[in-house]
């Protein structure tokens, strides 16, 4: 009886429309649901349910961040929008653009975002000058992950550049272990191509090719070298890597079947779910090659024009979410970096200390540059036409280097 | 023209007031079919004319009416004829080709065999009926990734049967972009054959025994009866059945990318998975809606002879 009272009022309020008092609610979009990802959410809602405020799942029909784009777009164009959505990089702009996020400046002054988050990263937090997004965390995609006793097995040490990577792959293969655990769907394949190619030409090249898509940089011989390198690596996984999940791949080093993945460190989750230590079951590198540079992606908290009463709750989340405890709490089991450079280690693995000090010194050196792969260096639209080449490319249909080289421009061209 | 009278008007004019009981015998239909018939001309012709005129703007990630003709279409069109490395467009129609036509043939004759069978008078009818059309419960999700995980040669099928010594058994359509389609056409084959076995089992239930019986005196054979008689009589049947199985090949998407795993290589690109990815996720909402336009016609082209071949009064 009581239960059928509370509901008749929360269905009063809502046909009620506006009210006078503040909504208590926080509506958030999203696609954390793996355990390690919904854990670290929790540290949110959390803080916010000191606060007072509820949370409330946006529910998502079918995983990864696709579904949840199209539930989005519907729901914003319907005039109906979330509080807060993840969202990624240029997915932003484009809400941005049509002028239907807020406009947190206010708060981004009073809170001087603009001094702690990295300067690349706020092209996506801030369109002309207004602030309508805010950063939970920063990943990267530029590492390898190594079972450290399959890695002592075969006396192997940490590779400084690619023909020392390719020689550890070579001591696995035969020793008899799968060299490189690599799931073949389109955007593994091109996460970690976008490492190859910062390894390949160096981080300058990467940034001519992929951040200002110069044509003569996707044409040059060291595009075309980048799939050399990218066939050779081909060469070194297990015969049925095609279609595997990325975690499947995770856990086939978690357990010692393979020696080394290349993904970025929301591997290190995993890793973590399975009991495993930085340092002691598990190496981290940053990939050969890349060492200074991080090629990063971030989920963002996009905040959209809401009705005066949800404002409150806009507030209390933004502010939450940017706080030095929460950014801490989250990325610690997320397993990415703090969006602030100014929040302290020491709560953190190896590889996480090593994730915050990488971004530290790239931000200052300005090899900080969005991965292509993940959304945070050209629009949807050019990354997945990347895509595209890159995993014909692995799987066959693209039969040398030139023609790869070719389709990557013709692809780039009739995306832009 | 007007000295004759159509009767049914002058029946009108003759009783100004039908009683009441015959116009709500008119009527009732009509009011109850009305929401039906607004819902699905607003939802389905209305939204089909919307994507008709989305085709032909620029839209990206949300519609806009900037028109810019045919541009779309010519996209497509170029794509269609781009074999080395195939397009993604190219890649979805042979694609739709092989998986369409395997899949509404296979589960047409399975259907049909199984059908035929179970309608011998066997015992244990009764339970061999829900085996076979249980896989229909089932979600395509569940049964795609069933099948990717029973086919995969690691842990699969192949592995299977490598343990019990057979070490030269090779099965990895799975894990190979030029054969992952068939793997799909398994698992969708899998799924319907018994849902049209029932059709069939049903229309064969349906027969009047009295021509089986005439045919036996007149001492037709069982293959002769089956090929002269009956199939022919289940000629409706076997329409509901091409209808049903074609609209659901044309929109197979999530089976597609449970059992091939997100389609690596685009290997196993259809024009369903090419307009969602080209509409929602690519943001070239106006390539994805010309690619809609285009299959609409497609499915047109095909049912709207056929129907009109069956609806036909039949002199």
């Amino acid at each position: 009886m009581l239960m059928l009272g509370t509901a008749a009022i929360g269905a009063l309020s809502f046909a009620g429309g506006a009210q006078a008092a503040d909504n208590k609610e926080v509506q958030m979009l999203h696609w954390w649901t793996s355990g390690g990802e919904a854990a670290a959410l929790n540290v949110v809602k959390q803080a916010l349910a000191k606060q007072g405020y509820g949370w409330k799942d946006v529910p998502v029909a079918g995983g990864g961040g696709g579904a949840a784009m199209t539930t989005l777009k519907a729901m914003v164009a319907a005039g109906n929008p979330p509080t807060a959505s993840q969202i990624l990089g240029y997915y932003a702009l484009d809400y941005a653009d049509a002028g239907k996020l807020a406009d947190i400046t206010p708060l981004a002054k009073k809170n001087d975002w603009a001094k702690v988050i990295p300067t690349a990263l706020q092209k996506f937090t801030t369109v002309n000058g207004k602030w309508g997004a805010v950063p939970i965390n920063i990943h990267s995609v530029n590492w390898i992950w190594i079972n450290k006793a399959a890695m002592e097995k075969i006396g192997g040490t940490e590779p400084k550049n690619f023909a020392e990577f390719v020689a550890l792959l070579d001591k696995a293969k035969k020793a008899g272990v799968v060299p490189l655990a690599l799931g073949g769907q389109p955007w593994q394949e091109a996460t970690m191509f976008d490492s190859i190619v910062a390894s390949t030409g160096g981080v300058e090249f990467y940034k001519k090719a992929f951040i200002d898509l110069d044509e003569s940089a996707l044409k040059s011989d060291t595009m075309k070298k980048s799939f050399d390198n990218l066939a050779k690596l081909r060469d070194y996984v297990d015969p049925n890597y095609t279609g595997r999940d990325w975690n499947l791949a995770t856990a086939m080093v978690i357990k010692g079947d393979a020696l080394v993945q290349v993904m970025g460190d929301w591997a290190k989750g995993e890793f973590a779910a399975a009991h495993k230590e930085a340092g002691k079951d598990f190496l981290c590198y940053r990939f050969p090659g890349t060492d200074g540079s991080v090629l990063y992606n971030t989920d963002m908290f996009a905040f959209f024009q809401v009705s005066a009463d949800r404002q409150a709750a806009q507030t209390a989340l933004a502010e939450t979410a940017m706080s030095p405890e929460v950014q801490i709490g989250f990325n610690t089991i997320k397993g990415s970096a703090p969006a602030r450079m100014d929040i302290s280690d020491a709560s953190f693995d190896v590889c996480g200390k090593k994730a915050i000090a990488d971004i530290k010194a790239a931000n200052a050196k300005g090899t900080f540059l969005g991965s292509l792969a993940q959304n945070y260096a050209q629009p949807p639209a050019v990354a997945t036409a990347y895509y595209d080449v890159v995993t014909k490319f692995v799987h066959g249909q693209i039969k040398s280097s030139d023609e790869a080289v070719t389709q990557l421009v013709a692809a780039i061209n009739s995306a832009k | 023209m007007a000295t004759v009278i159509d009767p049914i008007v002058a029946h009108a004019v003759q009783s100004p007031r039908l009683n009441i009981k015959d116009r709500l015998r008119d009527w009732i239909p009509r009011l109850v079919l009305a929401p039906s018939f607004a819902l699905i001309l607003i939802f389905v012709y209305g939204f089909n004319l919307w994507t008709l005129v989305i085709s032909f703007t620029n839209s990206k990630a949300f519609t806009n009416f900037n028109f810019i003709g045919w541009a779309n279409y010519a996209k497509l069109w170029s794509w269609t004829f781009q074999t080395d490395p195939p397009s993604n467009w190219y890649t979805a129609l042979v694609n739709m080709v092989l998986f369409g036509g395997l899949y509404v043939v296979f589960c047409l004759v399975l259907g049909l065999a199984l059908a035929i069978l179970l309608d011998q008078k066997i015992r244990g009818e009764g339970i061999l009926r829900p085996l076979y059309l249980y896989p229909l419960a089932l979600s395509f999700i569940v049964t795609g990734t069933a099948w990717k995980l029973l086919l995969d040669p690691g842990i699969g099928l192949e592995k299977a049967v490598h343990d019990l010594g057979w070490t030269s058994f090779h099965f990895d359509w799975v894990v190979d972009p030029r054969m992952m389609i068939y793997c799909v056409a398994i698992a969708g084959i899998w799924q319907t054959s018994g849902f049209v076995m029932a059709m069939f089992l049903a229309a064969l239930r349906g027969i009047d025994s009295e021509i089986l019986k005439a045919a036996q005196i007149d001492g037709a054979s069982a293959y002769a009866t089956y090929r002269r008689i009956i199939i022919p009589i289940m000629r409706p049947v076997f329409m509901s059945a091409l209808i049903i199985l074609t609209h659901m090949a044309i929109k197979s998407y999530d089976l597609v990318l449970s059992v091939t795993g997100k389609n690596p290589g685009g290997a196993a690109e259809l024009p369903s998975t090419f307009m969602y990815s080209y509409t929602f996720t690519r943001n070239q909402m106006g390539v994805g809606s010309a690619s809609a336009v285009v299959m609409l016609m497609t499915i047109a082209a095909i049912m709207v002879p056929y129907l009109y071949s069956e609806l036909r009064e039949k002199p």
